[in-house]
């Protein structure tokens, strides 16, 4: 409840305060530091009237304290107006929620810069909570905050001009994707203490559309999240494993979520220009919304695959559709069309061609592929699963 | 993604080292010293070692509930590993910079193996 509040706060105080004072680094720094004192002094003494309010005031104090450790040349500079607050609401945080996202996803820093950054600066993660989430250590992620702060040190606390707003959109909706699926994938595994990547992504990602209601894409970013996350409940089976779509308890999945999803895209497919977000929403709306896996619609999912080949196309979306060409047409047509591919070496290649031999009736073929895809990925859950499909293959058994 | 970097060492490369003079091995610990700096301004060494002498080793067996620990001097392996990176990076390609950059790069033999993580594609489970 707390800390909901708190990382809610987080990007409109680090907002207000850069807005006040300038020195994203120095302030995002303060509001970290205010977040921890929160975590600690609220619990115990109750939740302040005004979270905000108290919030801006401890980072505007412990701001002023990391500017005087800071260097003697900056005391000198330092001003009296800087000893008072900034108003708790200088500005609608609307928008400033949204120039610290695109801020954090400057095109000057590398991805695992952008995720942490965005992670810290607009999630209210802490630095240690990060550094758990993605399995590296603190410093580790200390530092790629502290340089990406510092590259980012010149640009303005502003909203980007207008010519080059689609483009750094575009860069925090693969940020927050990028999260997202960091938290699904390994929702597979038996981590403990990881943060919950999945809902943090889904919830920036409603931030994100709150703001943007009018871009498709987002709006289909927040769909394909919620109809993927729905399934999860059906995604482990026991003792861990990863349990295939088609073997999946659709009962277990989450129809609220589902529901969402799907509503969201269709909006967005109606009013918008069509995007690959909203594409792979909707297969994964089609896959959601089918009762049983034998009643999925694989005509309408392949239709949907040949736009994605054209809107967004790419090794993995083509390799994907042959799965729903095979539905479709049959095993053999797709493993002609496996076979007439430019050789990727991509493992990937590897666990399409298993799936499609074992549809096609050569469990042999297929438990080698699935086994030869195994040696290749690097996620741990994936090796896994690919290692009990070969074995399940090679063994006979159905 | 994480990278081992490994370090091995050989007899030219061992010999080189024992035969420079103090003031070319203050230069090249320096070197160290600051590509490491380096890459901890980045964020991107984890961990780097380098390990004691190959005739230290000890090689620890378990079998049926019972532990053998041997020494391990592989003197007819010439390779021998002499330190160790761990390395967070973006890409392979990245990592693959960093270890052709490492100071004993010209005299060593240098592997990058990635290590293997939680994530993948989103829809793995065809």
């Amino acid at each position: 409840m707390i800390e909901g509040l708190l990382r809610e706060l987080a990007p409109q105080v680090v907002g207000a305060l850069v807005r006040r004072y300038g020195g994203f680094d120095t302030c995002e720094d303060a509001v970290q530091e205010a977040l921890l004192a929160a975590a600690v002094q609220w619990p115990r003494d109750g939740v302040p009237d005004n979270p905000k309010a108290w919030l801006i005031t401890t980072a505007s104090r412990r701001r002023i304290e990391l500017w005087r450790s800071d260097s003697a040349r900056l005391r000198r500079e330092e001003a009296v107006f800087a000893l008072a607050p900034p108003d708790p609401d200088p500005a609608p945080a609307v928008d400033d929620t949204l120039t610290l996202l695109l801020l954090c996803c400057h095109p000057a820093l590398t991805r695992p810069s952008q995720v942490a950054l965005t992670l810290r600066a607009v999630g209210g993660l802490t630095t240690a909570e990060i550094a758990r989430a993605y399995l590296v250590p603190e410093p580790t992620i200390g530092q790629r905050i502290s340089r990406a702060k510092q590259r980012v040190k010149g640009a303005a606390f502003s909203l980007p001009p207008p010519d080059e707003r689609p483009s750094r959109i575009a860069a925090v909706r693969q940020v927050l994707y990028l999260i997202f699926t960091e938290g699904h994938t390994a929702s597979a595994g038996t981590e403990v203490g990881r943060v919950e990547l999945t809902a943090e992504a889904i919830r920036l990602a409603r931030q994100l559309h709150a703001l943007l209601p009018d871009d498709g894409e987002v709006t289909g970013l927040l769909a394909l999240m919620l109809l993927t996350d729905a399934r999860r409940p059906a995604r482990v089976g026991p003792g861990g494993t990863t349990v295939p779509l088609a073997e999946q308890d659709r009962s277990l999945w989450d129809s609220g979520a589902i529901a969402e999803g799907a509503s969201l895209v269709t909006h967005a497919l109606a009013t918008a220009p069509v995007g690959a977000y909203q594409l792979q929403a909707a297969i994964a709306a089609v896959h959601d919304e089918a009762p049983a896996a034998a009643e999925t619609d694989w005509p309408q999912i392949l239709l949907l695959y040949d736009l994605l080949c054209q809107v967004a196309p790419g090794p993995m979306v083509t390799l994907n559709r042959l799965v729903a060409l095979a539905e479709v047409a049959g095993p053999a047509a797709a493993l002609a069309e496996l076979d007439a591919l430019e050789p990727s070496g991509h493992y990937r290649a590897d666990v399409v061609r298993a799936f499609l031999l074992e549809q096609s009736g050569d469990r042999a073929g297929a438990g080698e592929y699935y086994a030869k895809a195994a040696q290749r990925t690097l996620s741990a859950p994936e090796q896994r699963y690919l290692e009990s499909r070969a074995l399940r293959c090679l063994s006979g058994k159905p | 993604m994480k990278y081992l970097v490994l370090i091995y060492g050989n007899p030219a490369s061992r010999s080189a080292w024992a035969g420079m003079s103090d003031e070319q091995k203050a230069a090249g610990l320096r070197a160290y010293v600051e590509f490491n700096e380096e890459l901890d301004a980045s964020g991107e060494r984890i961990i780097s070692e380098r390990l004691a002498a190959p005739e230290l080793t000890k090689q620890v067996i378990v079998r049926d509930d019972r532990v053998s620990t041997t020494d391990g001097p592989f003197a007819e392996i010439k390779e021998q590993l002499a330190g160790v990176y761990l390395l967070e990076c973006d890409t392979e390609e990245r990592a693959l910079e960093i270890a052709a950059r490492i100071p004993e790069a010209p005299y060593a033999t240098i592997e990058v193996r990635p290590v293997m993580g939680l994530t993948g594609d989103v829809d793995f489970e065809l």
